[in-house]
């Protein structure tokens, strides 16, 4: 017999779990550190007469949330190094994470064995950058094609797996008979759609991305963006699309992840970002977009090179190269805050207002 | 006179299967302190025409015909000693890969005083001060501690700004960049790109900019070719094309660019591929392409896939396409009529 009113008092943080129930994928603190020490016996140092352990390691993601939304085209852009391809490798499970936890539709998938991950890889695929090296040169089309659906389907016969190849084929646009061809017959644009049908044999619900349009011609990037825009369309599946080309991101994203060094530093709806970018990283990549207006580019010089993930920066990773740093910037680690249009921003200078 | 005309440019490649013509018909002209962009896919032949520039075709190319006239000299057909007091002092070259480009064994002083003194006679010490100089023009940090360091101690963008040093340590009048970009981040691009744009300026030296990025040759350059197939299909004043492309292939690559459509919505794709040079197709070799094949009157334009097209003059372009041929001549007839 409650009104509304009293419902919402019962439930604290209704946004909370308003979020989570239309969060496809729910990334929480994701930390992942590659040794670069080799193994035990390579660690050990002779120091001041004593033999020490000594471990380094490449911190390539360091405590990343993300929500990706049913339905949406999330892009992740970042600069080389930043980790946006280890978020995606990561989420797709083949790099363990060093810490956090991946929720996919509410269950944890992290900790998974390979078999056990098994029905998620169907729900969830991937899209590589070089279509050159995804595709097995010694399998021709069709075995390529086949080779999910056999996996995951172990009760189909011939005849489905063969129909659903040939539904596959046409859709992404190539002609289903060339199955009996090998990949290194194809241009690179040809090679992409390829890749991008193994994904869609299966019928995923959620594709990662990572760079699946970098290595192609401009003729060709439209052809392939637009394709994956059609599938979006048709299947209503949600992206993890990972980039460095942020004209694509303009054009494809949803909503927009800013990365550098490992940690996120703005995530806003695509339009707002471009509109209003806060995070001084963020006003410096996108003033460096080559843009085909007349004036002379006016970008923001960033002084300075993207520092080493060995030995991170302590405080706001980004103060080195920041013309708005300050004192609190070098010590204190800041953490992504709500604006008001919804923005998410990690820097003191827009939380002190400042910028 | 021109300081660097190419005309009738003709490079073929000598092949098992026969040969295959990279290049055709290529003419250009550039004057000292002016910047050139060179636009086209992979495959489209623009990296085949810098480097025949210094004739660096190695075979099995070969330069079939036509000339490259630097100066008043004949370079395709000048000796290699006289050809080697060019390249590098008159006309240097960047090229695409700054960890190809650096001998990974020699220090960065080391090839930048090597570079000197096979054109001056110079003393060590001279040499060194000139390099400190141009590690300083390209804003290169502790130049003096650099000069020491070897080309994996650089970053990439570092390493990219020793290579436009080395390309500017004998002030040439023209410099050559073959996608000087393209390895680099977004931000570092733009960096490197303004530095090189500035210091042309500064020195007045010519450019010949190779890239596959309109947005670049759009902010650098003041004319540019569009080449397609191993042809120019389009040329002219940069501003011009790309305000109002008239080639078919022109437009749809501009019109391809994500920037260029309204987010969400679909973008304006060129179908198909560029064709393998070895395999072109009859006539235009765009028509397979091209959307644009039929007259206005719905019939087919036999010459897009009978006759490859000449250029025509196009306001200050110049355009290889019998659509604009004949939008121009029925405009130049209904002139005349009235």
């Amino acid at each position: 017999m409650s009104s509304p009113a009293e419902a919402m008092a019962a439930n604290p943080t209704p946004t909370q779990n308003e979020k989570s129930a239309d969060s496809l994928l729910q990334i929480r603190d994701l930390k992942k550190r590659f040794s670069l020490s080799g193994d035990f016996l390579e660690q050990l140092r002779f120091k001041g007469g004593k033999l020490v352990r000594h471990q380094e390691y490449v911190h390539a993601i360091n405590g990343v949330d993300l929500d990706i939304k049913r339905g949406e085209a999330l892009c992740v852009v970042g600069e080389s190094g930043c980790g946006k391809s280890t978020v995606a490798r990561t989420v797709m499970g083949l790099i363990k994470p060093s810490e956090g936890e991946i929720r996919y539709a509410g269950e944890r998938i992290d900790n998974l064995s390979a078999r056990q991950l098994l029905p998620y890889r169907k729900r969830m695929q991937m899209i590589f950058q070089n279509p050159y090296a995804s595709l097995n040169p010694r399998m021709t089309i069709q075995q390529t094609l086949e080779e999910p659906l056999w996996l995951h389907h172990p009760d189909w016969n011939r005849q489905n797996v063969e129909a659903k190849v040939y539904d596959v084929m046409q859709s992404v646009g190539i002609d289903p008979d060339w199955g009996k061809r090998f990949g290194h017959e194809f241009s690179g644009g040809q090679r992409q759609r390829i890749a991008i049908a193994r994904a869609l044999a299966v019928d995923p619900e959620f594709i990662v991305a990572d760079e699946p349009i970098s290595a192609l011609d401009v003729s060709i990037q439209a052809q392939v963006l637009n394709l994956l825009m059609d599938a979006q369309r048709e299947r209503n599946l949600t992206y993890l699309f990972i980039t460095h080309d942020l004209a694509v991101v303009e054009h494809f994203g949803t909503r927009v992840a800013v990365m550098y060094l490992g940690t996120v530093c703005e995530i806003a709806t695509t339009a707002t970002m471009f509109a209003k970018p806060r995070h001084p990283y963020t006003q410096a990549l996108l003033s460096a977009i080559p843009r085909l207006e007349d004036d002379r580019p006016q970008h923001i010089r960033l002084s300075g090179e993207v520092p080493t993930p060995v030995n991170l920066p302590s405080g706001c990773v980004f103060h080195g190269r920041c013309p708005h740093a300050n004192a609190r910037c070098r010590e204190e680690i800041p953490h992504l805050q709500t604006q008001d249009d919804g923005t998410r921003v990690a820097c003191h200078a827009v939380e002190e207002g400042r910028l | 006179m021109a300081l660097l005309e190419v005309t009738n440019l003709d490079v073929r490649f000598g092949l098992r299967q026969g040969e295959v013509r990279a290049l055709r018909d290529v003419n250009f002209t550039l004057e000292r302190g002016e910047r050139l962009g060179i636009v086209g896919e992979s495959g489209a032949g623009k990296s085949v025409a810098a480097f025949s520039l210094l004739n660096l075709i190695a075979r099995p190319g070969f330069i079939a015909g036509g000339s490259i006239s630097f100066e008043g000299q004949t370079l395709n057909t000048m000796s290699e000693r006289g050809l080697r007091k060019v390249r590098g002092n008159r006309i240097s070259m960047i090229f695409q890969d700054p960890m190809m480009t650096l001998n990974p064994v020699l220090s960065i002083g080391e090839q930048m005083i090597e570079c000197l003194k096979a054109h001056r006679r110079i003393s060590g010490k001279a040499a060194r001060a000139i390099c400190l100089d141009k590690l300083r023009q390209v804003q290169i940090p502790s130049p003096d501690t650099r000069l020491d360091q070897y080309p994996h101690e650089l970053s990439g963008g570092m390493r990219q700004r020793v290579i436009i040093a080395i390309a500017l340590l004998l002030d040439p009048d023209i410099i050559i960049a073959d996608e000087p970009t393209t390895a680099l981040d977004v931000t570092i691009q733009a960096e490197i790109m303004a530095l090189l744009l500035e210091l042309c300026e500064q020195h007045n030296v010519g450019l010949i900019l190779i890239t596959h990025d309109l947005g670049v040759v759009s902010q650098v350059t003041q004319r540019m070719l569009v080449m397609y197939a191993g042809r120019v299909i389009e040329q002219g004043p940069t501003r011009e094309i790309i305000n109002d492309p008239q080639h078919p292939y022109t437009q749809g690559l501009i019109n391809a660019l994500p920037q260029m459509a309204t987010p969400g919505e679909k973008l304006n794709q060129i179908r198909g591929s560029m064709p393998s040079l070895s395999n072109l197709p009859s006539g235009c070799a765009f028509h397979p392409r091209c959307d644009f094949i039929n007259r206005a009157d719905g019939q087919p334009r036999l010459a897009c896939t009978q006759q490859v097209p000449g250029f025509v003059e196009s306001g200050n372009c110049r355009v290889a396409c019998h659509m604009v041929a004949e939008m121009l001549e029925d405009r130049r007839v209904k002139e005349e009529t009235s």
